[in-house]
């Protein structure tokens, strides 16, 4: 089970891709679990659905629609190439537009769950006292819906550490740029290298049980403080 | 945005932090007050579940009468190189042999190897090579007696860039824009390590290495082609030749010298040894209509008849 530099290429690359989704999961997802708690439109009906729905839908329709998107002939693939010279299928961009999307829910669900427990009256106090929107938002929202905006980062970071199908459909198994831990580990076992794929899992393992206990200590520190 | 937050639950825990199916265990994490079920809730709670017990046991019911497994029907694991030939395959078998259902699932040969081997219930194995097969013997997981070598796979290599100059071959592909090469994972798919050894005898393998792209099988590997996400790839001939594929892009052969054979066999796994129809499929396989299918989808044949030695 000796944990060879293919295996840290591969896992160096799962965690790259899991940090750089959820940043954008954090910096993209808060104003839109904002803008989805503020509205009672259909519209907002309607994206909080689509936003929710990579929960239910299987990953390889996520990946058969970017594979599709993404292709050189088409706007978004060909834009990209011109603009990068590179092709985004088979891309750790393409990956990471992929996580960002498959991971959408488990950031955005928590932040707007986290952001509606905040209480007005706090808000509107410091409305009154002359605060600017973005003052309120730093100062008192965000602060107030720390836990649960730190529940959903580390719920997308692990569930981007856990895909499959989306990777497996866009990603070619390059080493150093897609194929990441997962897939790595399933090419492992099509070898049966079993000793190798042990390897894999139980680091995967290992890292998943310690952000879901992360989650856990999060939350119970959170209901003690109440 | 801000001043609009609804005003609820202020003072009580977030018991709603993360999405509905994860609430039950969030609501066990935070010891959270729940409700207590009046007498009129606990009565309807009551009802509901004797409904709910009655529709327990007809759906068991439903899934027991559902036909199980009988002697005719046959389950198939193929090498996806197959996937389109299995279809004309499937349908003269089934004309002569009307009683018969097959059901087939493509896939690569590595994956359905694993599989079968910690007994996934297939009766047949049709993989890309011979080694898989050989092995599952080995492992006391599938019938010696009845392997043989049912067709040997060909190397295409196919593009849909109209300008690449194919009547090179593989040298074809230095071209500058040829950015993405697609192969089938050399590391476990027979086509992806006959590809590997093409490229190496053309003396290509290092300097096109950082182009590659890998598919999961052969099929995945054309589809990276076929879909213009990769500006070429060497993928089974018996894809490009297909009625679906025949008139999509252009393809030049990869001489059959330049690689080690890519030898198919088929053996009846532990699971199908006492399907009946599950041996006449073998049968077939070997039978002149069969040859002609596989003869028709660039497959050459094996020149002995009958099990391999």
């Amino acid at each position: 089970m000796a944990l060879t530099s293919e295996l840290w290429q591969a896992l160096w690359l799962t965690v790259r891709l899991a940090f750089v989704s959820t940043f954008i999961l954090l910096v993209a997802g808060i104003p839109l679990a904002l803008w989805l708690n503020g509205r009672r439109s259909r519209l907002a009906a309607i994206l909080e659905a689509l936003v929710t729905m990579p929960i239910v839908l299987p990953p390889t329709v996520i990946g058969f629609y970017l594979l599709v998107l993404f292709a050189p002939q088409r706007p978004i693939g060909g834009f990209w190439l011109r603009l990068t010279g590179d092709t985004l299928v088979f891309s750790f961009a393409g990956l990471v537009v992929g996580s960002v999307i498959y991971s959408l829910p488990f950031a955005v669900q928590p932040f707007q769950a986290a952001f509606k427990a905040v209480p007005k009256a706090c808000m509107d106090a410091a409305t009154n006292l002359g605060a600017s929107r973005w003052r309120v938002f730093w100062t008192i929202l965000l602060p107030l819906a720390r836990r649960g905006v730190g529940v959903g980062a580390t719920l997308s970071f692990a569930h981007t550490l856990g895909e499959f199908g989306v990777v497996l459909m866009l990603g070619g198994s390059i080493p150093g740029r897609t194929r990441v831990a997962s897939i790595a580990l399933y090419d492992e076992v099509q070898k049966l290298n079993y000793p190798q794929a042990h390897a894999y899992a139980v680091v995967l393992l290992a890292i998943s049980f310690l952000l879901v206990l992360t989650m856990a200590l999060l939350q119970r520190r959170g209901a003690d403080e109440h | 945005m801000v001043g609009r937050v609804a005003p609820r639950s202020a003072g009580r825990p977030n018991v709603r932090l993360l999405p509905l199916w994860l609430t039950g265990l969030q609501t066990s994490l935070l010891s959270a007050k729940v409700p207590q079920p009046s007498d009129a809730m606990r009565a309807e709670l009551k009802s509901s579940s004797r409904s709910m017990k009655q529709f327990a046991v007809l759906i068991a019911f439903l899934l027991i009468s559902l036909p199980g497994r009988c002697a005719e029907t046959v389950a198939i694991a193929a090498a996806s190189d197959l996937v389109f030939c299995l279809e004309e395959l499937n349908r003269q078998f089934t004309n002569s042999h009307p009683t018969v259902t097959l059901k087939t699932s493509t896939g690569s040969s590595g994956n359905f190897f694993a599989q079968i081997k910690n007994g996934a219930p297939f009766d047949l194995f049709l993989s890309a090579d011979m080694s898989y097969p050989k092995e599952l013997i080995k492992a006391g997981a599938a019938e010696e007696s009845s392997l043989f070598q049912y067709a040997v796979g060909r190397l295409a290599l196919w593009t849909m860039n109209t300008n690449l100059a194919l009547t090179n071959g593989l040298k074809a592909l230095l071209d500058p824009a040829v950015k993405r090469i697609a192969i089938a994972n050399p590391e476990h798919a027979p086509y992806g390590r006959a590809a590997r050894e093409a490229l190496r005898h053309a003396g290509l393998w290092d300097s096109l290495q950082p182009r590659l792209v890998l598919g999961d099988n052969i099929s995945q590997t054309a589809q990276f082609v076929q879909s213009g996400n990769a500006d070429a790839g060497i993928v089974a001939l018996s894809l490009v030749l297909s009625p679906k594929l025949a008139n999509v892009g252009r393809w030049v052969h990869v001489p059959p010298d330049t690689h080690p054979p890519l030898e198919q066999g088929a053996v009846l796994t532990r699971h199908g040894k006492d399907n009946s129809s599950a041996r006449d499929y073998l049968k077939f396989l070997q039978s002149d209509k069969a040859r002609e299918i596989f003869d028709r989808y660039g497959f050459r044949l094996p020149t002995g008849k009958g099990p391999a030695r």
